[in-house]
């Protein structure tokens, strides 16, 4: 005891007074944080398992595909083979889980032309594939849904035999300036391609005066750009340079 | 919703020219994330600038130190106001001490600001004024008496002894405080330096270029202090120490100057994916903050200055009002530094293809007049520890132990 | 073994079979019938830029479903148009959520090239929001979703500078961070995202990665996979196929 105070006495005055401020301040901040804080401030694992179940308790705004067939079975399997069935119910008829809930509410029915052709207008950053058309020369204000069932839309006029095999390429030329030229006026197709599509092909044209019939400046078709077939380009021929199925627009 | 703020960003939104992520158009880190690390600087700097005297014996910067001192804990008070006035949920900034997630650094700010204020700071302080507060305590009438008697800690030993001791004692909390006061601004400029999406950010010298600009500063603020104080005081400046302070702030700037032109060549040279991105921000939006205000009015002229200062001999009046001008364009510069750091890392989008602006608030609480008041609010507080804590010896004591 | 023996075992092995796998199927499948486990799932996003036609309905369902403020400047999902000119200059827009509003379309007879990108939050396996959050309030769950503690973020928008693609913004009602959490509330149910579920292309593919069987997977096994800025080191869980090498 002696001993003790002894070593005391040797620490200076003013390192005694700040050992008790600061034993003060590290007891006091221990006690706050470990005896008084109470746990649901402190611990992660609560509040990430808490997040989780916030996250989880979000209420749902659309219903999903599956459920809407439990009611609309002959929507639903009218859709299920046509072209649109890879869509959802609510990608055109927008968010249902308030309909589930109380089927007097309705979702929305689009009708007019501003629906469709926010996927269907024709967009050149689009796939080439895609069906698209333009909306002010395809069939102006008419709706869509007046020719086109939008459970089982049919796309455009080209013949079906072509588009089943080539539906690329026809889906490129409805948006393209040959858009209103059937396939039958560039190709002959004789009968057996039908079927041995590789054996048997349809023909192409072969010379430049084909495409000068309605290209060439003697021609009488208004709607199409002239050039002079002596000087343009004389030793190509013309699908070197343009891509018959959607040249590009002049 | 708030309208106005769809009003602002809608605004923005025509001033972006190429493409920015639609979430960039809101700039995040306002003006009050600029005056963090400004203030944060001024810190550092000030408190190497004390620590000059107590470890490499400089006796002739000795009537600064502990102006320094002072300076660096009222800048340091209030360091942590801007940071708290940015927040989303100012309420909820406890959490950084109670549940820190220790792999950010921003988390680990709230334990080097303790460190620094707590161990390395206050202490220095205390040692420093222990002998003068119990000396005070018993000259002056309560309340200030209390005061002096609660702040010395009713210590009582002025023992020649003690006295020694208290020398000894600020030796070794100067010998923590320098790599302290380098850890506070470094692990400032890690918290933007540690953002590999940033490019701008994105460095290692950017820790020390901030710690390199924080010692500038810090050096030109108690320059500009000690300058203003001293009339106002009625005594008269003492231009040895002037002098000397200065020939500091010149180094300090030419290291400075020299590390950030490393990082420009590095960048340059370089050239990494975000180099055009880059050079069209330098270029235009931080045309006049980054090489008029930063380089040409906060480096090079006053590195002129001061050769000229340096080389010519001038007399005193002459001294003073270039060394005063310099001081002012260097604290000018830096803070335009941090402008640039701050503000340039968000003009750009990280898709490296548009560049956005920023349109500073005036009136709000991220704003304009926020931030002058969170300027000028450290010098108040020092005004009121001058006040407590008179940095100088009275006259008639320095008299005493002149004689 | 004789065959009797073989046909005799193959009779209950074949309908055992059956049922185990459905048991299997419903194991991880139908959370609905029994407790959901995040650890058996892995979540992770593909899309295939080809598919996306830009029609932007996947942003206006995200919007609907998660409480996201309509204004352009706040998006957990968007989708970038780019065009690449023949003279080499590429331009890239945020494409319009709104319907009706006219977009600019770039001239046809310039492009070499042109297509959409949708983006959203990559629910990186090595997410820098996370390394940066101050207060731990940002954080992977088990089933490798980024959330955020809206009750303890405390709005510092450190995450937002730290994320390389710009997939976190201010919840300006809230102030807190918000970002895509592939609809957790969703997709622990057993449904599909909100923008996978209204994809007309099926452009966005949403699965498990735990799963062989994912529609995922087999995304990842049929195309060539590309991820957003690799060289971050983010390990991002959202994968591109077909992504053009100017995307950013």
């Amino acid at each position: 005891m002696e001993k003790m105070k002894g070593v005391l006495e040797k620490i200076p005055e003013q390192i005694r007074r700040l050992l008790i401020v600061i034993a003060v301040i590290i007891t006091g901040v221990v006690t706050v944080r470990y005896f008084i804080l109470p746990s649901s401030l402190t611990d992660r694992r609560f509040h990430r398992e808490s997040t989780v179940q916030r996250e989880t308790a979000k209420n749902i705004v659309f219903a999903g595909a599956s459920v809407c067939g439990a009611c609309h079975a002959d929507q639903a399997a009218k859709k299920k083979i046509g072209y649109h069935k890879t869509l959802s119910c609510e990608t055109c008829h927008g968010p249902a889980q308030v309909h589930i809930e109380n089927p007097a509410t309705k979702p929305t029915a689009p009708r007019g032309r501003e629906f469709c052709v926010f996927c269907h207008a024709f967009d050149p950053s689009r796939p080439t594939g895609f069906p698209q058309i333009n909306p002010v020369l395809h069939n102006p204000i008419k709706a869509c849904v007046t020719c086109h069932h939008p459970h089982d839309p049919v796309p455009s006029e080209t013949p079906r035999e072509c588009s089943a095999c080539h539906a690329q390429i026809a889906s490129i030329k409805t948006v393209s300036p040959h858009a209103l030229i059937g396939c039958t006026s560039c190709h002959t197709v004789p009968a057996k391609h039908k079927i041995t599509p590789r054996s048997v092909k349809p023909t192409k044209p072969e010379t430049r005066e084909f495409c000068g019939k309605c290209h060439g400046k003697e021609s009488d078709r208004k709607d199409a750009p002239k050039i002079d077939l002596a000087t343009h380009g004389e030793r190509f021929l013309c699908w070197e340079c343009h891509y018959p199925h959607r040249p590009e627009r002049m | 919703m708030n309208p106005e703020l769809v009003q602002r960003l809608s605004e923005l939104l025509q001033e972006v020219t190429g493409f920015i992520y639609p979430n960039e158009v809101e700039i995040h880190w306002s003006i009050l994330i600029v005056v963090y690390p400004y203030i944060t600087g001024l810190v550092a700097g000030a408190f190497i600038l004390a620590s000059l005297v107590q470890v490499f014996n400089v006796k002739e910067v000795q009537p600064t130190y502990r102006l320094s001192l002072l300076t660096a804990l009222a800048f340091l008070l209030i360091a942590p106001l801007p940071l708290q006035f940015h927040l989303g949920h100012p309420e909820r900034s406890y959490e950084i001490f109670i549940t820190p997630q220790l792999g950010s650094a921003m988390a680990m700010f709230g334990f080097v600001y303790l460190w620094y204020l707590m161990a390395v700071l206050l202490l220095e302080i205390w040692f420093e004024y222990r002998r003068d507060l119990i000396v005070w305590s018993k000259e002056e009438k309560p309340p200030m008496r209390w005061l002096y008697r609660a702040l010395s800690l009713f210590s009582n030993d002025v023992s020649e002894g003690a006295v020694q001791f208290d020398r000894k004692a600020i030796k070794v909390i100067t010998v923590i405080g320098i790599p302290s006061a380098f850890i506070l601004h470094g692990y400032v400029g890690f918290i933007f330096g540690s953002v590999k999406a940033n490019p701008w950010w994105s460095s290692v010298l950017i820790p020390i270029v901030f710690l390199m600009s924080a010692i500038v500063s810090g050096i030109a603020l108690v320059i500009f202090l000690y300058m203003v104080i001293t009339p106002l005081r009625g005594e008269r400046i003492d231009m040895r120490c002037l002098d000397r302070i200065t020939s500091y702030l010149f180094y300090a700037v030419i290291v400075d100057f020299t590390l950030e032109a490393l990082d420009f060549i590095h960048r340059l040279y370089e050239s990494e994916e975000s180099i055009k991105i880059l050079s069209r921000l330098v270029t235009d939006k931080l045309f006049v903050s980054l090489w008029i205000i930063q380089i040409l009015l906060g480096m090079i002229i006053p590195l002129a200055i001061m050769i000229m200062v340096k080389s010519l001999k001038f007399d005193e009046e002459l001294r003073k009002l270039l060394y005063f001008t310099s001081v002012i364009l260097i604290q000018l510069g830096i803070f335009a530094t941090r402008w640039n750091v701050v503000i340039g890392g968000q003009l750009f989008s990280k898709s490296f293809r548009g560049l956005t602006t920023y349109k500073m608030e005036v009136a709000g609480i991220e704003g304009l007049l926020t931030a002058i008041v969170l300027l000028i609010l450290p010098f108040i507080v020092l005004t009121i520890l001058l006040k407590i804590l008179p940095a100088w010896e009275t006259s008639e004591a320095n008299r005493g132990t002149a004689s | 073994m004789d065959r009797r023996k073989f046909l005799k075992n193959a009779i209950w092995f074949i309908p055992a079979a059956g049922l185990f796998r459905r048991f299997l199927k419903d194991a991880y499948a139908k959370p609905g019938n029994g407790r959901y486990d995040p650890n058996h799932h892995l979540y992770g996003m593909g899309i295939d830029i080809d598919k996306c036609i830009g029609c932007g309905l996947c942003i206006e369902a995200c919007k609907k479903e998660n409480n996201v403020p309509k204004e352009p400047f706040f998006c957990r999902t968007w989708v970038e148009r780019y065009v690449i000119r023949k003279d080499g200059s590429v331009t890239v827009e945020s494409i319009e959520a709104q319907k009706g509003k006219p977009r600019a379309k770039p001239e046809e007879t310039d492009i070499l090239r042109s297509f959409f990108v949708p983006k959203l939050c990559n629910q990186c396996a090595n997410p820098p929001c996370v390394q940066v959050c101050p207060v731990g309030a940002t954080f992977p769950t088990e089933d490798g979703v980024v959330l955020v503690d809206s009750k303890r973020c405390i709005g510092c928008r450190y995450c937002i500078q730290a994320c390389p693609y710009g997939a976190r913004y201010l919840h300006p009602e809230t102030r807190t961070a918000d970002k895509c959490t592939f609809c957790y509330h969703r997709v622990v149910k057993g449904l599909l995202p909100a923008c996978v579920e209204v994809c007309p292309t099926q452009a966005r593919v949403f699965g498990d990665l735990k799963s062989m069987a994912s529609r995922l997977v087999r995304f990842t096994r049929m195309n060539k996979i590309h991820v957003l800025k690799p060289h971050l080191n983010t390990e991002p869980k959202v994968y591109y196929a077909d992504l053009d090498g100017e995307v950013r």
